[in-house]
């Protein structure tokens, strides 16, 4: 006969009923998630193991934070049918300033980002000026996988699975007055927990911009996940923008506010840049970075040490989608 | 006695330096950035962008090889070592490797071997321009680094020659500046300017005093 004492610890007859650590540390926010609501929506999968197990996800999620269910997105243009970049790169290879301009610095740094409790601030022109919480967010349109292509001003791309919805969703809510011609967003910039705020790389906050019809462009998306799970803190947790068809730095990360202006808002790397980084940048293989071609780039894990770049597509390839908002515009004057 | 034994470190240091492994070693340690960056590229532990990360590397080495070679001078006279002499040719040419494979690894990974891409590239971005131009220049130096290389120029216009390294020390600096120029973010390039700043001074101030009666 077997006689357990209490000093030899707690025997579990069965090893399944041991809960899974990453679970485990994610109970705190499970609970304030259920808490808020939104267990019944879009995290439903959470409520137990089983569920948890067999999540409903459209890419095989990686199994590192917390799932975030999604439907497939039935919006034009928004599944690219190219091969996915795996999640370690698109989790160890980032630029957020904030955290360190190497690569490797944020995922290296991010960890000490408090993405909960969170809020965004929705101000300016604008009929209802509004505090939303991460919670009112999540629950406010049905969350939608996108398969998009990323391009970054620096000549290399990944393909990503966001999750999201498209910011009009959001935009529609709080009603834009008629004066309202761009949209700014602002970012987190809280020194203590992001060692680069302060530094002389940018002027903090990071501010990006869009003009009012790309902002509404349905392929233009608030986005709260990848990979079938919440958004990695070195992505840009735990709300971010991602717009497909700009280099990478207009898609601005853990956002804080979206202000409705009738001026074209100063945004980070136009700062920093002006004769580099334009206002509008659109991914175009015809207008180059002042030190570098744009004519092609190279995909992440997959254009292997040896082979050619692959060339880059106008706009991203969202051509079709987009196009039309910049007809007649000089893309080589507003690049 | 701490007064005997600073010239006896001295004297065991330049036992070191005359030692006949010295050079054998120097050249292995010299080697091992190199093989280091083949065996990640080949394990896979280069990160998510491996072509990048090999141009960058080869590009720091080739800085921290040329405030290496440039530090020989210096180190020799303050500390009255000729001993060190004997590794300044295999450094500088360690510098000529690393610059080389530096310009290989653009011109294979960024430029997929494209002559009229990269003749183009040259011409239109300043800051390739100038590394490019301080490879130039490094190549006579590095073509005539053999001793009879010496006595065919004559020692005064060797010398002469290799006084380029100079103006391959600032070429470089700039090549690194202009590139980080974008992102502002300096702190590197003000590493390596300063510590060639000290080592191109040393030179000028010595030659002032010389030349001063």
């Amino acid at each position: 006969m077997l006689i357990n004492f209490s000093r030899s610890g707690f025997r579990h007859a069965v090893s399944s009923e041991i809960t899974t650590q990453g679970v485990y540390q994610k109970r705190r926010d499970l609970i304030r998630l259920m808490a808020g609501g939104v267990a019944g929506a879009a995290l439903a999968s959470w409520a137990s193991r089983e569920t948890y197990a067999q999540g409903v996800s459209l890419t095989p999620r990686p199994g590192k934070l917390g799932a975030l269910q999604a439907v497939k997105s039935s919006q034009a243009g928004a599944i690219t049918m190219e091969k996915l970049s795996d999640y370690k790169d698109a989790s160890s290879y980032n630029n957020f300033y904030e955290f360190g301009t190497d690569k490797s610095d944020p995922a290296q740094s991010a960890h000490t980002l408090k993405t909960s409790p969170w809020t965004v601030e929705i101000e300016g022109l604008v009929k209802k000026p509004a505090r939303y919480t991460l919670e009112d967010l999540l629950k406010l349109s049905a969350q939608e996988e996108r398969i998009y292509r990323l391009r970054c001003v620096e000549g290399w791309s990944m393909v990503i699975p966001w999750v999201g919805y498209s910011l009009s969703e959001l935009i529609r809510k709080v009603e834009p007055l008629g004066n309202a011609k761009y949209v700014e967003f602002v970012t987190l910039a809280d020194p203590k927990t992001m060692p680069f705020v302060g530094s002389r790389v940018l002027d903090w906050p990071y501010v990006e911009g869009l003009r009012m019809d790309e902002a509404m462009h349905p392929l233009t998306l608030l986005t709260f996940g990848m990979y079938g799970e919440v958004l990695p803190n070195q992505n840009g947790a735990p709300v971010r923008l991602v717009v497909p068809w700009k280099y990478g730095f207009k898609s601005a990360k853990s956002l804080v506010k979206i202000r409705f202006t009738d001026k074209q808002p100063a945004t980070a790397w136009n700062k920093a840049a002006v004769n580099e980084y334009g206002f509008f940048s659109n991914v175009n293989p015809n207008v180059d970075h002042p030190r570098w071609s744009q004519a092609s780039e190279r995909r992440i894990g997959e254009d292997g040490l040896f082979a050619k770049k692959r060339k880059t597509l106008m706009f991203n390839g969202y051509e079709a989608q987009v196009g039309q908002l910049y007809a007649g515009m000089d893309l080589k004057k507003f690049f | 006695m701490p007064a005997l034994a600073r010239p006896r470190t001295g004297v065991q240091a330049k036992a070191l330096l005359l030692h006949r492994f010295a050079k054998p070693v120097a050249f292995g340690l010299s080697l091992l950035p190199f093989c280091w960056l083949i065996f990640a590229a080949i394990t896979n532990r280069l990160g998510a962008n491996p072509a990048e990360a090999l141009s960058r590397s080869t590009g720091d080495w080739t800085l921290r090889f040329l405030c290496l070679v440039l530090a020989i001078t210096p180190l020799r006279v303050m500390t009255a070592t000729p001993a060190l002499a004997r590794f300044r040719r295999m450094l500088g040419l360690f510098v000529y490797f690393y610059v080389a494979l530096h310009l290989l690894s653009y011109s294979w990974f960024d430029m997929g071997f494209d002559v009229a891409d990269i003749a183009k590239d040259i011409a239109k971005r300043p800051f390739i321009l100038v590394g490019f131009s301080a490879f130039v220049l490094l190549t006579p130096l590095a073509l005539t680094s053999f001793n009879r290389a010496i006595k065919t120029l004559g020692a005064k216009r060797w010398q002469l020659l290799h006084k380029l390294v100079y103006v391959v020390a600032v070429l470089a600096v700039l090549h690194f500046f202009w590139m980080r120029a974008g992102k502002n973010n300096f702190t590197e390039v003000y590493v390596y300017a300063g510590i060639l700043g000290v080592l191109l001074g040393w030179r000028f101030s010595r030659r002032m005093k010389k030349t001063s009666p």
